[in-house]
């Protein structure tokens, strides 16, 4: 089971990416749970300034850009 | 960019404006206000997308996607020097802040995890004005003056209210989240003068097909330079496609079919420039969507740029127009009243631009509309820079957010400084201009 977390106030590429890694996700097959982090204090929490940035398993894995499908699949898987 | 969720966006942006751009101006129906609206929409359309807002669009997404965020953000560290980290807070909101949503995070990353207070105050004030899609429109539809201004004052006031901010509360410097700010990695496709020369070609393109009339009794150059307007779009678009050969991977024949298609229409079939410019846009446009890699991203980030805004900036021209008229042009409010707001360059009118400004929200880019409308109405030069300098920095909704940052006492002090400067320097530009 995989936790992953999209951060971004709510901005139209955060929506974007989170879209990208739910299809991402569930192409791949695996067990995973996505939630949206927009609280600001949350995201710098983590570390992370620029948005969108996703986290997995509590871990940032990029933030500031919305990669390719194909890209995020290798990242997620 | 999937095209089965993105066509109906475009097709909508494009049905709105062939709508638009071809209507006669004499089948506009008038209804008073509602066809100011209109007229000023149409106007828009004509005038400023396929030369300026397409170009501009397609800058503001390569500097998403082939500038590094994370040497810029090396600067705005914990470590950085004092002087640096404000020089580079100051202007870095070019870059970093191409889409306004990211001003917010970058501000309370800088000042729980990197440089602190000061050069964090100084970004959140600079970095929605000096996008660069600001500045372009601003200078185009408002004039260079007051699109340098803009720039210009925004940067210089920037470091002034950090350094206001971080000596106010030089006491009480807050514990460091933390977190350690995990910052991106720096990805280097190619060495720095590659991207500087390829950001100047595409910006001497924009520069020089918008190049306008200085009119009779201008100074020779400026005559001169608009006389070859049309020569020196061409050359530095032959720069950018050698570039784009070069380094970034787009096909030869791509490129010969921009030129060739380009030659074709200007001499053949002997159409004007201007239509010969637009068509090779689009082809151009065309030949990214048709590559890969970083060129298609490219396209794909100007493009979510694009359907982001243009809605917004389409209802922000409406409701100018409907509210204030076209250039020359009457809508529901009265010019009066707004002469006697913000008429004329004194303190009264630049404060009340100023915190006018600071209060209420712009939609990205919708403040350029709004302020070529009021400037037609009698209002002052110094109060439509006070009102730009403090419009995108604050509005009451992103002081909910920065209180939440830094506590209301900070924010309090922090709107003060703003409304201030931006005052002053209202005061300062008007007394030049006039």
């Amino acid at each position: 089971m995989k936790e992953l977390k999209v951060l971004g106030p709510g901005c139209p590429r955060c929506n974007q990416l989170a879209a990208a890694v739910d299809m991402a996700a569930r192409q791949l097959g695996i067990e995973y749970e996505l939630t949206k982090v927009t609280d600001i204090g949350e995201i710098t929490g983590f570390g992370v300034m620029l948005t969108p940035a996703l986290v997995i398993d509590g871990e940032v894995a990029f933030q500031g850009k919305v990669p390719t499908p194909d890209e995020l699949k290798e990242i997620i898987g | 960019m999937n095209w089965r969720t993105e066509w109906r966006p475009l097709a909508l942006i494009a049905l709105v404006f062939s709508a638009l751009y071809f209507l006669p101006a004499g089948l506009l129906p008038d209804w008073g206000a509602a066809g100011e609206a209109l007229k000023l929409a149409q106007w828009y359309a004509r005038e400023h997308v396929l030369t300026c807002l397409i170009p501009a669009f397609l800058i503001a997404g390569a500097i998403a996607v082939f500038v590094s965020k994370a040497s810029v953000m090396r600067y705005l560290g914990a470590g950085a020097g004092k002087a640096v980290a404000y020089s580079v807070a100051a202007v870095s909101g070019s870059i970093l802040a191409v889409c306004s949503c990211t001003v917010l995070p970058l501000f309370a990353g800088i000042y729980r995890m990197g440089a602190g207070l000061g050069p964090a105050c100084a970004f959140l004030y600079s970095g929605p004005a000096i996008n660069v899609l600001a500045i372009i429109l601003t200078a185009r539809v408002l004039g260079a003056q007051l699109g340098v201004a803009r720039a210009v004052g925004a940067v210089v006031f920037s470091v002034v209210i950090g350094l206001a901010m971080h000596l106010i509360f030089r006491r009480e410097e807050q514990a460091k989240a933390a977190a350690q700010a995990a910052l991106p990695q720096p990805e280097t496709a190619r060495p720095l003068w590659q991207t500087a020369l390829y950001f100047a070609a595409m910006v001497a393109v924009l520069v020089f097909v918008n190049w306008a009339d200085p009119g009779a009794g201008a100074a020779q150059f400026w005559a001169a330079m608009f006389s070859y307007k049309w020569l020196l779009t061409a050359i530095a678009a032959a720069a950018l496609g050698i570039i784009l050969l070069l380094w970034f991977g787009l096909k030869w024949w791509k490129i010969l079919l921009i030129a060739g298609h380009t030659v074709m229409l200007l001499y053949v079939i002997g159409t004007s420039p201007y239509l010969a410019f637009v068509a090779a846009e689009l082809i151009f446009v065309v030949a990214l969507l048709r590559s890969g890699g970083e060129l298609r991203e490219w396209l794909r980030e100007s493009w979510t740029l694009t359907r982001q805004i243009m809605p917004l900036l389409f209802i922000g021209v409406l409701a100018a127009g409907l509210l204030l008229g076209q250039p020359g042009g009457r809508g529901l409010i009265p010019p009066e009243w707004i002469a006697t707001c913000v008429g004329g360059n004194g303190l009264g009118a630049n404060l009340f631009a100023a915190v006018v400004g600071a209060l209420m929200y712009f939609a990205t880019l919708t403040e350029v509309p709004i302020l070529e409308g009021l400037l037609a109405n009698g209002m002052g030069q110094g109060p439509a820079l006070a009102l730009l300098l403090a419009g995108p920095a604050l509005s009451l909704p992103n002081m909910l957010v920065i209180a939440g940052v830094l506590g209301w006492k900070k924010t309090g002090v922090f709107v003060a400084l703003v409304v201030t400067m931006a005052t002053i320097s209202g005061l300062i530009y008007g007394s030049i201009i006039g």
